[in-house]
């Protein structure tokens, strides 16, 4: 038996492999952070990173790093963090492994309104920093919102949600197709390469906006998980143990599609991230389901550890997504096997 | 007593259902007709009926006019026509009969990635052979529908058991996010193959010639063969696999037949037309509720509606934005979306 802790009115259960696990995955993240800063066009020794880092490296090394390439990783550190959360409320929410917020319409809606964006006003508003961000934010969010609506009947149950969802998204992904087939040929490649999803060229402004956000977001979930717990045997026994699951149900599934709205704004839709991270976290620290922070870690060190591949390992810079894609396409087999096998026995 | 309810034409008393299904089936064709001379009539420009039948069987001479109409109706009109007819014809019965094998009324081939995997292979054949005639891109489309539907298909029913509705959706959703990502790399390398890419994608029945629409039409004859002969070995797949044995169903065989059936019907009129997503869903649904459970009927009518509906919905896609034209496959899959809503609404998709 693992013992409780309690502070004030909260209280948790101290699990030292939970804690060891999620600090093993801090560190490697941070380190595949600083390969991830230190390789490039011109590659800088990893000791030379570390002293700019505390602000005591040489004057090329720290514009190279702080100027050039700090922001991608940072944005890649964030958007990763915020898919892994959200997939793991996603999962959470739905009760099943195959779900992620891809499914509650955000990604796709983001998607036909960036294509907009892109084809409408051809380059102009890619290169502002804020239109193309608060475009994908803003029609991510209202799909998302049409998904709820719809879905709801005297409640959400995960089910609806899911069916509702791929429902909407396969409409939003026929606009996309419609507006792509519109357009110029060369916005069909900037909107393709924004379609998949990319850290290239990030700014600081992007990394404060997107990393405000997400902390706020953060936060809330962690409070409010207290409650979600209990959910995951079910509605009934839930309202028994004295959660207001209707209530803390809709606040996560806010969070989740928040915090996928930010991370598609601020990268474009990454695939797989938000399904994979929960579930190689949940493996990793052995939890019956997907724990919050180690999917958070867990998704931000896969996201940059693939942006990393994507420069190093591909050829003409292929977007981060590409990289992803590959890697969640086999676990997601991985994964449906292994519910089927399940349920066969 | 109890009258069991089983859709709108349910047994007014003395006239066999057989027959009322039969008039149903020659009432589908006959609206069928009437679309179809809709969609020789309507279009950027418009015909009169008397003209259509002028272009079609009257020798145009040297009237110039009468030159023009004729070229219209037979290199534009009939072909696409034609192409929906055949495509909507394949997709409704692929959609029924795939859903009547996984015992599963999510299933549907738009939904399952097998379109991804149609589109996955035509870019790859085109950035890797350089291919450009959309007759030799075409098999490569039907190989890539059946490796996809294949995969979704094979891997959410292995173990025992009919799939899962959710994680046959979930499953498919996947894959159709992993081939997209996939056809992305490949495009964004090869700017030829995203340009075919991006009008294929749509969906669209127009622009088709007649060398295409000829090959799919036979693979998709094929299907249809097999599909028909498959019926009453499906309708006793449904009463589960043990009892279908126990009344002498080579299971093997009946699975088989479906399977192929099913990727030679909607692999061929994806290749022709491009993805079309829901067709197939929406009318196994609405033929089921015509018809009820027996699939020797629902198969048929899901086919013959799914003609209409796929033709309905290119003529209003050149309605609508005139004089430019939305394809089909995107007006299908708007329409489709709330259809499919609506099903989940009225709960018509249980959780295993």
């Amino acid at each position: 038996m693992h013992p409780g802790v309690r502070v004030g009115g909260w209280s948790w259960v101290w699990r030292p492999w939970v804690v060891l696990v999620t600090l093993v995955l801090a560190v490697a993240t941070f380190l595949v952070f600083c390969v991830s800063i230190a390789v490039g066009d011109f590659t800088i020794e990893l000791p030379a990173v570390f002293r700019t880092l505390i602000g005591q490296g040489e004057r090329v090394d720290e514009f190279v790093i702080m100027d050039l390439r700090m922001p991608r990783a940072l944005v890649g550190l964030v958007v990763g963090l915020a898919l892994g959360i959200s997939g793991a409320l996603t999962q959470s929410i739905a009760r099943n492994a195959l779900a992620s917020p891809d499914v509650l319409g955000i990604t796709f809606g983001a998607s036909a309104t960036a294509v907009f964006v892109v084809t409408a006003s051809g380059g102009a508003a890619v290169s502002s920093a804020i239109g193309l961000p608060a475009a994908a934010l803003t029609g991510g969010l209202l799909t998302a919102l049409l998904v709820y609506f719809l879905a709801w009947r005297r409640g959400i149950d995960g089910f609806r949600l899911i069916l509702i969802g791929v429902s909407v998204s396969a409409a939003m992904q026929a606009v996309t197709t419609w507006l792509l087939a519109l357009a110029d040929i060369r916005d069909v490649a900037r909107a393709q390469a924004w379609l998949v999803g990319s850290l290239d060229s990030r700014s600081w402004n992007e990394v404060w906006t997107t990393l405000w956000v997400t902390a706020a977001l953060v936060l809330v979930v962690v409070v409010v998980s207290f409650q979600l717990r209990p959910m995951h045997f079910g509605d009934d026994v839930a309202a028994g143990l004295g959660v207001r699951y209707g209530a803390v149900r809709a606040v996560l599934l806010l969070c989740a599609v928040l915090l996928a709205g930010v991370a598609v704004s601020a990268a474009g839709p990454v695939p797989f991230v938000a399904l994979v991270a929960p579930q190689i976290a949940m493996r990793l620290v052995r939890s019956p389901v997907p724990p919050l922070l180690a999917s958070g870690v867990f998704g931000a060190l896969l996201l940059i550890g693939s942006d990393l591949i994507a420069r190093v390992v591909l050829p003409n810079d292929l977007p981060v997504g590409i990289v992803t894609a590959i890697i969640g396409g086999p676990f997601l087999v991985y994964l449906l096997v292994r519910a089927n096998v399940k349920r066969a026995a | 007593m109890v009258v069991e309810q089983r859709g709108p034409q349910s047994a007014p008393p003395g006239r066999s259902p057989q027959r009322r299904r039969l008039l149903g089936l020659a009432l589908l064709v006959a609206g069928l007709a009437a679309v179809a001379v809709l969609s020789l009539v309507i279009g950027a420009r418009s015909l009169t009926p008397a003209e259509v039948w002028q272009g079609l069987f009257g020798d145009p001479g040297t009237d110039q006019q009468l030159t023009e109409i004729t070229l219209i109706v037979h290199t534009l009109r009939v072909p696409r026509t034609v192409l929906a007819i055949v495509a909507g014809l394949a997709l409704g019965m692929a959609g029924a009969v795939i859903q009547g094998h996984t015992r599963n009324p999510i299933a549907d081939t738009g939904l399952l990635g097998v379109n991804s995997g149609a589109s996955f292979a035509v870019v790859l054949s085109i950035a890797l052979f350089g291919l450009r005639s959309p007759v030799q891109y075409l098999w490569f489309a039907l190989l890539g529908a059946a490796a996809a539907g294949v995969v979704v298909f094979g891997l959410s029913s292995l173990g025992r058991g009919a799939g899962n509705p959710l994680t046959l959706v979930l499953a498919g959703q996947g894959v159709t996010i992993f081939l997209a990502a996939m056809t992305t790399a490949v495009a964004l390398g090869n700017t030829q193959s995203l340009d075919v890419l991006r009008f294929w994608n749509a969906g669209s029945v127009q622009g088709v010639g007649y060398d295409v629409i000829g090959t799919a039409s036979a693979f998709i004859a094929v299907g249809i063969v097999l599909a028909l002969v498959n019926l009453p070995a499906l309708n006793l797949l449904n009463l589960g696999d043990d009892v279908a044995r126990g009344l002498g169903v080579n299971v093997l065989a009946g699975r088989t037949v479906g399977v192929v059936a099913v990727t030679l019907l909607a692999g061929a009129a994806t290749a022709a037309c491009g993805p079309i997503a829901f067709l197939g869903l929406m009318v196994a649904h609405v033929a089921r509720w015509i018809t009820g459970p027996d699939y020797r009927w629902m198969v048929p009518y899901a086919g013959l509606l799914g003609s209409v509906v796929l033709l309905l919905g290119d003529v209003v896609g050149r309605l609508v934005v005139r004089p430019a034209e939305l394809q089909a496959g995107i007006v299908i899959a708007v329409i489709g979306a709330p259809f499919f809503a609506a099903l989940v609404w009225l709960g018509k998709f249980r959780q295993a």
